[in-house]
Order: C-alpha cells, then structure tokens, then sequence
C-alpha cells in the first residue's frame, strides 16, 4: 500500500510537471494525464520511489516488540511467525520460547535461536505474548491447563480457525487479555493475509502489539469478531482461489503453445506483480484494468472471455459459499 | 543473483517502463546510475532520469554512442525509424532490446542491419512495481551471452525466460494481457468480501494481499499449483466450499479462454 500523505505529495508536485505522458505498454498510444491526484503514479511522485511490498504501518505503532514470545506448539505456522518476527527485527530469537510434543519441532526452534521448554506452563512462566498454535480442538484444554499461571499481564493470542473469544473466556477465565487473529496460508512465505479481534481484557495497546508482529509477515486488520467467518471466507480461504487460478492461466499459456514449465512460472510470476500493482500503487483494481485494456487490443479480448463466463460472479460466490460455511463450523 | 553488469546502457525513450527498468536496475545494484544514459523528447522526462543519477542525452545518436546495451523504449510505430536514425553508430557489439509490443526481429534487422546483436523482450505492467513476467527471444548476431545480460538485468526486476519468438503471442496473452485478468479477479474476490459483510477497504487489502501471498507461495515452495490447492481443503471445510462454487462456474475454462483470445488477438495484431 502507497503511502504517500497527501501534503507530502503535494509539496513533492511543486516543482513537477504539470501533466505527464502516459505511454500504453500495448499500443504505445501516448495521452496526457494531470500529474496530480491518486492518479498520478506513485514513482512521479517525488517523496515516494519503487519500494520491495512493505507491510501498513502507522507512523506511530513501533517496528520492535521488547516483549518476549511464547509458542506453545511449534508448527509451521508457529515458525513462520517467529521466523518472520526475528527476520523483521520486530523481536530477538533469544526472547522467544517455544514447546512442542515433538522433539524436532523443539530443535526446529533453537536452530534459529529460539529457546525450547518442555512443557505449556514453562512457556506460559517465560513469556509475555503467548501464541497458542495448537489444532483448535486443543485450544480450551491448553487455557485450562496454563490458566493458574496466567496473569492479567500476559496476552493470549489464538491463531486456531473457529475458536471464538467466547470459548477463550471460559477456559482461560474473565480476566485475561485475549487476541484472535485468523492468519491464512501464505504466512508461510511470510505474507499472510490477516485479521483480528480483542477479547476479554485485551486493549489497544495490546492490538497494537499484536499489529506490529504481524505486519512483520504480511498484513493484518483489525475487526469485530462476528466478521471473522466473512475473513475466513476471503483471505482464509482465498490460497485455493488463486492456486486455482494459477493452474488455469498455466492452462491458457500450455493451450495457446507454451511449454508447461515457463506457463506455470509466467503465470504464478503474472499473478504476484499484479497483486503488488494492486497493493502498491493504491489504485482501484479496476482502474488499473483500465490502464492495460487498450483499444481493440489483446488484454481486452481476454477480459472480454472472463466476463461472458462470469468469473466475478464465481469468485462471489466462492468467498460467499466459504464465509456461510465458517458461520456453520462455529455454531456447531 | 544480482551480479553486476559492467556494460554502459542506453534508454532510447525514458516513459514509464524505461524509469521502471532503470530504477530497478539500480536498486538492485546491477548497473550504476552514472553508467545509465537516456533520451527523451520531453525534458521533463530526462529530468526525472538525472535525478536518480542518470544522464541524459539530446539525441538517439548519442545514446548510442554513449552505450553498449540499447533499450529501444519507444513506441512500438517508432522502433524501426530509431533504428534506421541510429544504424550507421550501431557496432556489432552493441545490443539492441526492444520492449516494443508486436514488432518481430524481423523487422527490427531490416531497420537495423543484418550483423547487429537484437533481443526482443515482452515485459509486463508489473514492472512498474519490481515483479515483471517477461519474455526473450535473440535475433540477429545476438548470442547467448548476450541473452545471459539482458537475463542478468530483467531479474533485477522480476523474471524473464527465454523463448522461440513464435511463442511470444502466447506469452502476450498470459503474462501480458494477464495483469488484466488479476485485476478482475482482485475486484470480484473484494465484491464477495463486501457480500460477506467486510467493508469495502479491508475486503480489498485483504483480497490483493491473499493473491500476491498465494502466487508467492506457488513460486516459493516449487509445489504445484493443484497439489498445493489440496493442501488447503481440509474435508468438509471452508475453503472446499469455495472451491466448489468455481468449479460450478467453470472459472477455469473461463482463463484458458481468456489467455487463448488475447493470444489469439496478439497474432492478428502482429501480421497487420
């Protein structure tokens, strides 16, 4: 996401052109644009160059945690995130504590420096934010057993699907700060997509910590918890969507002559700079399809097929059929 | 990966792309600013170059002769007039690559001379942002290692494979054509956040964020697509539920159409 404020960029204008030549890479047709706006692309922008994907951040939320970490389980995903804490300089691997039932998953954890105990309250003793990255169904038996040893200083973060605040509460008892976060898959490759809710005793402050964390894999936003089923069905969801995808426009290039290999990486390659596009350059996504349909060119004509088969009514009803399925799973 | 480039290039045209390309190539540290030439009729434009360090040039005469690696930027209605302005200053150690959609070697040689090095690249508008898909094919008396530099510079920025030039309509209508495709799907994907009751900026985030995450997932692990896909539907869950509803829309014929038409067209447009 661009974040260039709108005083910065206007002071950046003073001394620009007035319009620019916008050059269609298709066509190569060249109009003028005012240089100005959000339309203005983000690297005329003087205060703002091509920056790698960088995460939202508020100017004021800190970019290091000085609170230690505990994971009680040791998973993928548990090391997806510390790795991705320690690689970001959000925290040192030293503060960070882990256990899991599984040795390795321990060594896992202290081969990149992290500390490893051998049992859920040992965790609990040593750490400040705890991550509960256990399968859901060990979630409440988790809190019951660590519940004696939590203060009202520690923050219990849940990463489990389908385990609201509610079941939280009763476990781990009224008086304790807890955060749910739904994370999804490309956490992983440290760019996940992710939302949260404060639960208990849990305050801003402790949002905001959590935010910094997670801004350090990928993106997070804050909600009310009854539009987790909504997020599950979108960005929880949404990696199959687009593996999908992904497999199709491979499809398309292997169909139209390619060889399978570099129609693969073109189109995973194709998907991810556009996605980037999208995130970068703050523009809506369909005024970015508008900048790359030239007149009677090849983009439209492609666009043009997706819409006779009605490919959005499909993505609606993919995350709508997955959103109304998460609310089944919770109430049941 | 990135090793540097010891050669001088040149920027006939400095627009968009050529910024995109210059600055990625910067940033990463393959070229110096100061080795960076550029043209452009408007000042304006060659302003911008200097002030990331670059030099510009009143002419394409001068490009040329300042550089050794040639990035024809122009319109693709340009090529061959640039070409036959700046002939007689091309040596047969320059290299010449056009970025310029639908013009083949063909007549980039007889713009250009039969004894010069060309390249042919297809970028895309990902560019722009560091990540393109693109595309090369060698023409003219362009060798490999001539190709291994134009790879060297287009990993900078994203990544680039080499192929026939009989392919590139194909790889017009996948990567080139294919931001388009993303753009859409990004829109709908958001559209069924805000069905599902997220407001409009976060369903947005959310989407844009979850498809760059899941593309990086696909080039990152080397899985494929669909092995990775099961990975994620767990039984009777969610995401299958999802899944379904595509398939009922045959949301994947939907792409292949989509790439097949845009190549399609990319034939059409180059046998006009």
């Amino acid at each position: 996401m661009c974040h260039v404020s709108p005083a910065l960029f206007s002071a950046g204008l003073q001394n620009r052109q007035e319009s620019y030549n916008v050059v269609d890479v298709e066509t190569a047709a060249t109009y003028q644009r005012p240089a100005e706006g959000l339309l203005c692309p983000f690297y005329l922008r003087e205060a703002s160059r091509p920056q790698p994907h960088q995460p939202a951040t508020d100017s004021n939320m800190p970019q290091t945690v000085s609170k230690k970490l505990g994971f009680i389980g040791a998973g993928q995903m548990a090391e997806a995130l510390a790795r991705g804490f320690i690689d970001r300089g959000v925290i040192k691997a030293a503060d960070v504590h882990c256990t899991d039932p599984v040795q390795a998953r321990r060594e896992v954890f202290e081969g990149f420096g992290c500390q490893a105990q051998t049992s859920n309250v040992d965790v609990v003793k040593n750490s400040e934010v705890i991550f509960l990255a256990v399968k859901p169904q060990y979630v409440s038996v988790v809190l019951k057993e660590v519940k004696q040893y939590l203060t009202d200083e520690h923050i219990v973060v849940s990463i489990a699907a389908g385990i609201p605040l509610a079941v939280m509460k009763e476990s781990a008892g009224d008086d304790k700060r807890l955060v749910r976060v739904m994370p999804n898959t490309p956490c992983l490759v440290g760019e996940t997509a992710s939302a949260m809710c404060l639960g208990g005793k849990a305050s801003d402050a402790d949002g905001d910590i959590v935010k910094t964390l997670f801004n350090a894999v990928g993106s997070i936003f804050k909600v009310d918890e009854k539009l987790l089923s909504a997020v599950t069905g979108l960005s929880g969801s949404g990696p199959a969507y687009v593996f999908v995808v992904i497999e199709a426009l491979a499809d398309g290039g292997v169909r139209a002559g390619l060889p399978r290999d570099i129609a693969q990486q073109l189109a995973a390659q194709t998907v991810l700079g556009s996605a980037k596009m999208v995130l970068e350059t703050g523009k809506h996504p369909g005024a970015l399809k508008d900048m790359v349909t030239s007149p009677a060119g090849t983009t439209i004509a492609g666009v043009h097929e997706l819409e006779k088969c009605g490919i959005r009514a499909a993505f609606i009803n993919a995350v709508l059929a997955a959103s109304t399925r998460a609310d089944e799973l919770s109430k049941l």
